[in-house]
């Protein structure tokens, strides 16, 4: 079998880790191989290594059968080696063409012409079905479009081999399968692909084989077809994973908040896009509220936590009107956030951990005495939170936020808005990017809240998320509770029909 | 009655141009620099260190060598843009090479042009002014004859003039349609997605940084040739006038041209407050007109950089290793 990719004994240090360690990966020709692993076993280290943005300290790349040596990304390119970062790499001002040609230009007498590089993308994007237009401006492409653009700038430097990081983090379940769809079909006109990702699915889906790493580690090389997704997380995790977490039938008792006909108003839009929605949440229950990303979801919690007014309706928590209360009065009163954006909205990400802990609380005692911090409290506080919810850091309390794993990051925020106490507990797809390990670990925490009689709301788009987690399944879609679920009386398909909008059903 | 408005406009054309052309010049240059990535307070300190370099060599090749005015201011100019370019090195090295803060490493700059104008001035002339103090107006050949275009430009005109005109033409056509400039403003936007394509960003940056301080250098020299007629340790904040217009501009060439031409207006009026007041006999008080530049300057930021359109990644030393 003839191999592409050879990248045989590779390791690569960095001060303190062994982030590749003794590694072996072949790729052959027309594959679709996936690199799988949690976050930080290595996967993007050992592809950062074939791209030329790292050298291995051992071991040796071999392309096409010819030992190579891969300084740069421009030795990478010259070698038919293409890769799609995880976070893209466009110039947002630039167009989709003048993007595609920046360090291939074409130029007649030292003037840039676009003429010939319009046609080979256009005729390019035919091919592939990529369906991207060169006179588009990147700002105003979806992300789904941006990383096509992604795909056909490799494709356009005649890229043979391509690697792509975390390809479906962002985008719609419409354009993973898109995306899916893509990928296929550049595999069998003979592509190699290589996707790193930590979603089992997807691997499922498309790829033929799947190497798996943990903590720097090459574990195994299988085919796809010979396994199961259980086999293929226990070897990328260490040990034996559960997939559905189990939980208690659901004590529900009395309405801990409610929403009464609210609406919530974009300025990115111009309109309402929460549009006169009610519904409650009672203690002891989760209620998941389902639909595709960008139906109002975003909106609704920001209404709701206070990030932006409401234009309509009121809210009431433990039956107090909290309308009129800002964000600081309306989390003193009892909510609890965990935020989509965790980076964003979730932590300060230059401050260490003990500072992102008392966010929401430092002026209070015993935070502060007098006007000055208390550092000793603060940093006891943090060093509990980090030994309860499993916190791993590299130096404890005074870690820097910026510096932790994506799942870490989220369970310190978990573990902050748990231990308030508070009666409701709102959480933004909690466990979006993240590995089966720490979305286990989540799944675990939010079910042990419900069961101590808190108030959930849960905004995910992920329906296996929802099953997992549901006491009550609201639908919404543009804006609006377009039904109300039980789920065990359910199912993926109904769901599916009214999240797309074809079917509705008036609530009570 | 048109003739009369005609002249007005010439005789105002007379006193604007050279202004506008000095801040467009240096405007330019910062918009060079900006648009690789690396922001440019330092204008101010590299016209003041070309203005000052480029006098001493116009008092020599005038009094000394006693060569023909044109041809001494031209030689003046190249000296100007070759000591802004070497002086802005320093900046490209520190926000560059060092990765330092650019402000600080610009303000440096700032601080350390004035000083050292002042004192090499005493110490090679005994006082801090440089009096170069000739009549560098012209005629040009054949293009003075134009009727009003050539009456406004070409007639009793500076050198500087044309070359501004020309600088503002190349300076299009380098940005938005050679390889150069696409690469250069890539490395402005998103220096990752111009390190991934093989763009060497640090030499764009030198290069967008080096083109900076040869425009300032030699917008230095303009102020002190069409506007001063001697250098006096300062270019009276043409510099920082000079940044405002680039970021009023939107850091694209052809507004800032005709902000360009509308800051000049204000700077002349404040410059003759005294004259225009006589002349029209108005009952205004001329502080009034004198604070006028000043005052637009702040009002037309104000209303333009709510939708500034800085380069997204300005500022930002470029680490390979956040790639």
């Amino acid at each position: 079998m003839e191999h592409t990719i050879e990248m045989l004994n590779i390791t690569k240090e960095f001060p303190g880790i062994k982030a590749n360690d003794n590694i072996n990966l072949r790729v052959r020709k027309g594959e679709i191989h996936a690199l799988l692993g949690e976050n930080g076993a290595g996967k993007t280290t050992l592809m950062s290594v074939l791209f030329g943005l790292y050298q291995a300290d051992e071991g040796e790349i071999r392309v096409w059968g010819d030992k190579a040596d891969i300084r740069n990304p421009n030795d990478a390119n010259d070698l038919g080696i293409g890769m799609v970062h995880q976070h893209f790499k466009l110039v947002n001002r630039f167009t989709v063409a003048e993007n595609i040609v920046l360090g291939a230009e074409d130029t007649h007498r030292g003037f840039l012409t676009y003429d010939k590089a319009v046609e080979r993308i256009k005729s390019l994007s035919r091919q592939y079905n990529l369906n991207v237009d060169p006179h588009a401006m990147v700002s105003d492409i979806s992300v789904g479009h941006q990383q096509r653009v992604e795909i056909l700038k490799m494709l356009y430097r005649d890229a043979e081999i391509l690697i792509l990081d975390e390809p479906t983090a962002s985008l719609t379940p419409q354009e993973i399968d898109e995306l899916m769809q893509i990928l296929k079909r550049l595999a069998s006109e003979g592509k190699s692909i290589v996707f790193i990702t930590h979603k089992l699915e997807e691997i499922r889906r498309i790829a033929d084989r799947v190497t798996i790493l943990r903590d720097g580690k090459q574990i195994d090389t299988v085919e796809v077809k010979n396994t199961t997704n259980k086999n293929l997380a226990e070897m990328m995790v260490g040990r034996e994973v559960v997939f559905r977490v189990e939980k208690a039938p659901a004590r529900i008792e009395e309405p801990v908040f409610a929403a009464d006909s609210i609406s919530v108003y974009s300025p990115t839009v111009r309109k309402d896009v929460v549009k006169n929605t009610s519904f409650d949440v009672k203690s002891g229950e989760i209620l998941v509220v389902a639909g595709i990303e960008g139906n109002g979801q975003s909106e609704l919690v920001y209404g709701i936590t206070g990030l932006n007014p409401l234009s309509g309706g009121r809210l009431y928590l433990n039956q107090k009107d909290i309308t009129g209360y800002d964000i600081r009065e309306r989390s003193l009163a009892g909510i609890s956030h965990i935020p989509e954006d965790r980076q964003r909205h979730g932590l300060v990400l230059d401050f260490s951990l003990e500072y992102n802990m008392i966010l929401q609380n430092y002026f209070q005692t015993p935070f502060q005495s007098r006007g000055f911090l208390q550092f000793d409290v603060i940093r006891e506080h943090a060093e509990r939170l980090i030994d309860n919810f499993d916190v791993r850091t590299s130096i404890g309390a005074p870690t820097l936020a910026r510096s932790m794993s994506g799942g870490n990051q989220q369970k310190a925020i978990l573990a902050r808005e748990i231990d308030r106490g508070n009666d409701l507990l709102i959480a933004v797809q909690p466990t979006r990017g993240l590995d089966v390990g720490a979305i286990e670990s989540i799944h675990k925490q939010i079910i042990a809240q419900r069961d101590a009689g808190k108030a959930v709301l849960i905004i995910s788009y992920d329906l296996n998320e929802v099953f997992t987690l549901a006491d009550r399944i609201l639908v919404m879609y543009e804006g609006e509770n377009v039904g109300e679920f039980d789920p065990a009386e359910t199912s993926e398909s109904e769901l599916g029909l009214y999240m797309s909008g074809s079917k509705r059903r008036e609530t009570s | 009655m048109i003739a009369d408005i005609f002249n007005e406009i010439v005789s105002v054309g007379a006193y604007v141009i050279p202004v506008m052309i000095v801040l467009l010049v240096v405007s330019l240059g910062g918009l060079f620099s900006e648009r690789s990535g690396v922001i440019n307070i330092a204008l101010e300190g590299i016209m003041v260190m070309g203005g000052f370099v480029g006098a001493m060599m116009l008092y020599f090749l005038l009094y000394t060598v006693e060569l023909p005015i044109q041809l001494a201011v031209f030689f003046a100019l190249i000296t100007g843009a070759l000591v802004g370019m070497g002086f802005s090195f320093f900046h490209a090295f520190a926000s560059v090479s060092m990765q330092s803060n650019q402000i600080i490493s610009a303000t440096a700059l700032n601080l350390f042009a004035g000083a050292v104008g002042v004192f090499v001035a005493r110490t090679v002339y005994g006082y801090r002014r440089i009096n170069v103090d000739e009549s560098y107006r012209m005629d040009v050949p054949f293009l003075s004859d134009i009727p009003v275009l050539g009456e406004l430009l070409f007639q009793d005109a500076f050198l500087s003039t044309f070359i501004g005109i020309i600088i503002l033409i190349t300076v299009i056509i380098l940005l938005y349609k050679t390889r150069f400039g696409l690469r250069l403003r890539s490395c402005g936007e998103n220096p990752h997605a111009a390190d991934s394509v093989g763009v060497d960003v640090g030499r764009m940056r030198y290069a967008g940084v080096l083109i900076s301080g040869l425009l300032a250098g030699l917008g230095g020299v303009f102020f002190v040739v069409a506007f001063q007629n001697r250098f006096e340790s300062d270019v009276r904040g043409f510099g920082f006038l000079a940044l405002a217009l680039m970021i009023s501009g939107q850091w694209r060439p052809m507004r800032i041209f005709f902000i360009s031409i509308l800051f000049a207006l204000m700077r002349v009026v404040a410059a003759r407050a005294d004259s225009i007041m006589e002349l029209r006999g108005l009952e205004i008080e001329p502080e009034i007109l004198r604070i006028l530049p000043y005052v637009m300057t702040l009002v037309v930021l104000a209303l333009t950089s709510k939708r500034s359109k800085a380069p997204e990644a300005i500022g930002e030393p470029y680490d390979i290793s956040k790639r």
